[in-house]
This record gives C-alpha cells, sequence and structure tokens, in this order.
C-alpha cells in the first residue's frame, strides 16, 4: 500500500495512526506540499484530479479520499475498525466519516491559513470548525450518558481516527478547544491506544509522568 | 542616524517560491511587497524601494540602511552540500521567542520526543558560550547530546555535538555532526522575519551532506520539527523575550539564551523584547 503523503496533513496522519493500530505496512511518498506546492502539479494531478492529499494506491486501486482509504486499510488490516457490531454502530462509523470532511474545510483550512499562510476565509473557517467541535462535544456527551467512550460506540472505531487529528489541532487554526472537557477525555483515550503513533502538534500522553527536574514549563 | 532594528537584514521571501504575482507581506509592522521586475526582485515598502538581495535561498531586504554586509555562511558555497528551502512557518510570538528556542537544547528530549532527544538522555552538559566581539555574535561551543534519530541520514542513536551561532538579532545558525561526513558538519538555520513584536514568519533553511534522502523527505523532516516547537512557541509567556535579568532563572542550559539577551541588550535590539522587570 503506497501512501501520498505529507507530516503535517491531518488528514495523511489519520491513515498512518490506523496503519499503527492496526499493524498495516505503508509504504511512504512524501508529497512536497509545501512550500513545492507538488499536489497541483500535472504529475499528481494525474493520479488525483482533485489535487489532494492523501492518495493511496495499491495494485490497481487508487483511492483519493482519506475515508475510503480508511476503510480500506481496516477492511485489509483491522476489519473490527470498520464497526460493524450493528447496523446503528456501523450507521455512524459512515457518518463521522462525511462529518470529517467538515473538519477538513474548516479546521483544516484555518490551519493550512495560519500555519503555512495557505489563502482562506480565515473568519468562516474558524466559525464553522467551533461549530464542528460543539457537534462532537454534544455527540461525545451523548454516548457518555449511553456508557460509550467512543463516537461509534463502546470501543474505537473508524469514526474516532477520522475526526481526532482536526480536533486536537484546532489550536493551530486559532480555534481553542479549552470549551470541551468530553473532547479532551476522548483525544486522551485514542492517545492512550496500544500502537499509538504521533504527529506535530499530537504528542503522545506522557503528561501523567512526574514532571522531569529542571524543566521550566 | 543609525537604527538597531531597521537597520538589519531580513528574509521576506524564497526565492524558488516567488510567483509572478509576487508576495505581500509585512516587515516590523509595515507593509512590504516583494516582486519580479525583468528578472529581478524588487522589495518595496510604501513606494519606497528597499535595499534587497538573494542570498541562502531567500531574498532578504533591509527597511533602513544598512550598516553591515549580510551575515556570511561560507558552508552555503561548498560543493556536495544540498540546500533545502523548507518554507515559510507563521508562529504567533515574538521573533526574539522563536530564536532563542532553537538555541535551547533541553527542551529535545521532551517536545522532539525519540528524534532530537529521548528520555532519559535529559541530561545537557558543559559547554562554551561566547560573545564573540570581533565579529559581534553570539556563539555556543561544545554542545554534547544524545539524539535518537539527529538526522533523517541518522540509522541509529549517536552523540551529536552542536555549535549555535546568532549572527544577527533574528537569525540563528546551528553546525550539527553530520552523520555520513565525520569531520563535516551540517548547517540548519531559522531565518526569522518579523511582521509584528509579537508575529513572525519563521524560514528554516539547511545546507547538508546527504546524497541519499530525497529532498523532499529533508524538507519533512525538517518541518516536522519545527511544527513540534510551534505549538510551544505560541504559548510561551511572557510573549515578549525579557532583556532584564532575573525574571527567569537560567540554568546551565539556558546560557547561550542568556549570552543572546544580554547582546541583544546591549544592541539595543528591543523588536519582540519587554525591557522592564514583571
Ligand atoms: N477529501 C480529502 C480532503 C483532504 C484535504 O483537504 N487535504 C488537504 C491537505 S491536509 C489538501 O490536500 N488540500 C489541498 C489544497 O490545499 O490545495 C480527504 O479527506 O481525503
Ligand atoms: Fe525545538
Amino acid at each position: 500500500m503506497i501512501l501520498y503523503d505529507y507530516v503535517l496533513s491531518p488528514d495523511c496522519y489519520k491513515i498512518r495512526l490506523l496503519a499503527a493500530l492496526t499493524g498495516a505496512k505503508l509504504t511512504l511518498r512524501a508529497v512536497d506540499f509545501h512550500p513545492g506546492g507538488e499536489h497541483r502539479s500535472p504529475a499528481f494531478l494525474a493520479i488525483n484530479p482533485a489535487g489532494t492529499i492523501p492518495v493511496m494506491q495499491d495494485a490497481s486501486l487508487t483511492l483519493t479520499d482519506s475515508a475510503a482509504i480508511l476503510t480500506y486499510v481496516a477492511a485489509r488490516s483491522g476489519p473490527a475498525w470498520l464497526g460493524d457490531d450493528t447496523p446503528e454502530m456501523r450507521a455512524r462509523v459512515a457518518l463521522w466519516l462525511a462529518f470529517a470532511q467538515r473538519l477538513s474545510a474548516s479546521i483544516g483550512k484555518a490551519r493550512t491559513h495560519d500555519m503555512l499562510q495557505k489563502p482562506a476565509d480565515i473568519v468562516a473557517c474558524r466559525k464553522a470548525g467551533v461549530q464542528c467541535l460543539r457537534e462532537i462535544e454534544a455527540a461525545l456527551v451523548e454516548r457518555h450518558l449511553m456508557g460509550d467512550a467512543f463516537l461509534a460506540g463502546n470501543r474505537p472505531t473508524l469514526a474516532d481516527i477520522a475526526c481526532f487529528p482536526h480536533s486536537m489541532l484546532a489550536p493551530d487554526g486559532g480555534i481553542s478547544v479549552d470549551a470541551y472537557p468530553a473532547i479532551r477525555l476522548w483525544t486522551r483515550a485514542i492517545r492512550a491506544l496500544p500502537g499509538f503513533v504521533e504527529m506535530p502538534g499530537i504528542h503522545r500522553l506522557h503528561d501523567l509522568k512526574p514532571e522531569p527536574a529542571g524543566v521550566q514549563a | 542616524m543609525t537604527d538597531p532594528i531597521r537597520d538589519e537584514w531580513y528574509p521576506v521571501a524564497l526565492v524558488s517560491q516567488l510567483g509572478p504575482e509576487g508576495r505581500d507581506t509585512r516587515l516590523l509592522g509595515e507593509p512590504v511587497r516583494v516582486a519580479w521586475h525583468g528578472g529581478a526582485i524588487t522589495v518595496t515598502s510604501g513606494g519606497r524601494s528597499l535595499p534587497s538581495q538573494q542570498r541562502y535561498g531567500h531574498v532578504w531586504a533591509c527597511p533602513g540602511t544598512p550598516q553591515r554586509p549580510l551575515f556570511d555562511i561560507p558552508e552555503a558555497d561548498q560543493p556536495g552540500r544540498r540546500l533545502v528551502d523548507v518554507g515559510l512557518v507563521r508562529v504567533k510570538c515574538s521573533p526574539l521567542r522563536a530564536v532563542e528556542n532553537f538555541l535551547d537544547i533541553a527542551h529535545f528530549p521532551f517536545v522532539h520526543t525519540d528524534i532530537l532527544g529521548a528520555e532519559p538522555h535529559t541530561e545537557v552538559g558543559r559547554y562554551d558560550v561566547a560573545i564573540r566581539e570581533e565579529v559581534d555574535e553570539v556563539w555556543a561551543t561544545k554542545v554534547h547530546f544524545y539524539q535518537p534519530q539527529a538526522a533523517k541520514s541518522a540509522a541509529g542513536g549517536i552523540t551529536t555535538e552542536y555549535m549555535y551561532r546568532v549572527p544577527a538579532p533574528t537569525v540563528s545558525i546551528l553546525y550539527k555532526t553530520c552523520p555520513p561526513r565525520p569531520g563535516e558538519w551540517d548547517v540548519i538555520t531559522l531565518f526569522v522575519q518579523p511582521l509584528d513584536e509579537e508575529l513572525c514568519e519563521v524560514w528554516p533553511w539547511m545546507a547538508l551532506f546527504d546524497d541519499d534522502t530525497p529532498m523532499t523527505d529533508l524538507i519533512h523532516f525538517q518541518q516536522t520539527i519545527f511544527l513540534q516547537d510551534r505549538s510551544i512557541l505560541e504559548n510561551q509567556l511572557p510573549h515578549r523575550l525579557p532583556l532584564d535579568p532575573g525574571l527567569e532563572i537560567p540554568t546551565r542550559a539556558d546560557l547561550t539564551s542568556v549570552a543572546y539577551r544580554r547582546w541583544l541588550k546591549r544592541r539595543g535590539y528591543t523588536y519582540g523584547a519587554q525591557l522592564v522587570a514583571a
């Protein structure tokens, strides 16, 4: 499985994360998204006319959307992540995979604007991003009342992998996450999963260890 | 009349990424335009043309009257080095904070975990710091640190030796052991463009010996490192760098930072600094 990848992209990271959690082997092809803009080059557009990353190629398959890639990697290497326990769970996974597109279009755009100076209507992106976070917070609270800790049910699924990265990286785009205690709990639970890997801005859990001597906050 | 802030050279664009549309940006709070004119690049601000030059992959401009030439990095012209344009990263922090963080090695195990540092190897040993009067630069030498993956080209953990150099108030250069070429130093720089006192664009740039790693992987390696710093930098308090002693208690690891602040104060470089004790 070849993944056209950019280290700072939350949508690429979610594929790397799922691969790490399921033991899937990826061959990474680094795309010079910034500063080179390689995703807009003719060679890349021939692979994905939409000019977005991630893209996966495996044998005859070319997948140009992170939801499809997550589904494929899970089906191959970790079918439990598809969330097929019940029809409801399966549907909720599909719902959150679709919802994640709204996160890319809001928080994702605010973030590349603030960090890399990519063009965006920053006020509108932040406003839509806050709305997304409020919806995730509300859904998580509702699930907690049913005794579930994750977006689609009582165990982690693709729903969580799809929505986790942008939820954590919102501050990069000037969107505060302070107001969402359920999101904080949920992101901690994901970071505690065996095999978890990090990306810049999403650190592994080590806040529980004692503060190392001589280090200032 | 000289001005210690306006008379410095600042990076304002990456030559390789400056398209026909040019670039509208800011420098020291003022709007600046970088544009192509025929085959040449010009930098203007408020209808005035600024002294400018192209060096180390970037366009440099001086809003005042340059008092000295742009600092020299002789390694930039050494044959066999790969020159890496890492690209801008905007950071909501004082330009001086960005430089200072780059000089600090103690954060490696906690911020760049398993790449530039790892617990329990958190000890920063003795090293030398000096303000080299003859060149008016800050230098830290003989800095040794254990690193799990010192460079993209490093196969495993090694003890790396560093030298740090501040040749201009918003520029920091580090020299580190070069895994494939013992005896040479890899050069990694941070060129900081101050937009405002608490907002900057940072242009990392590198001159490396590494014939194997694809260019994009070199860029991504450095972007990974710098983006790990970005979240720390945006949360540092106080936002402006205190130049008066006593505000933050230094440890041995901070000796370079102490020298840097003293040097800034001596030069009267106060843009992004805090002078009155809190
Ligand atoms: N539909 C895509 C959206 C991913 C997306 O927006 N990726 C960003 C990078 S993180 C991108 O490729 N943007 C293209 C651009 O900014 O031109 C997916 O989820 O796979
Ligand atoms: Fe750092």
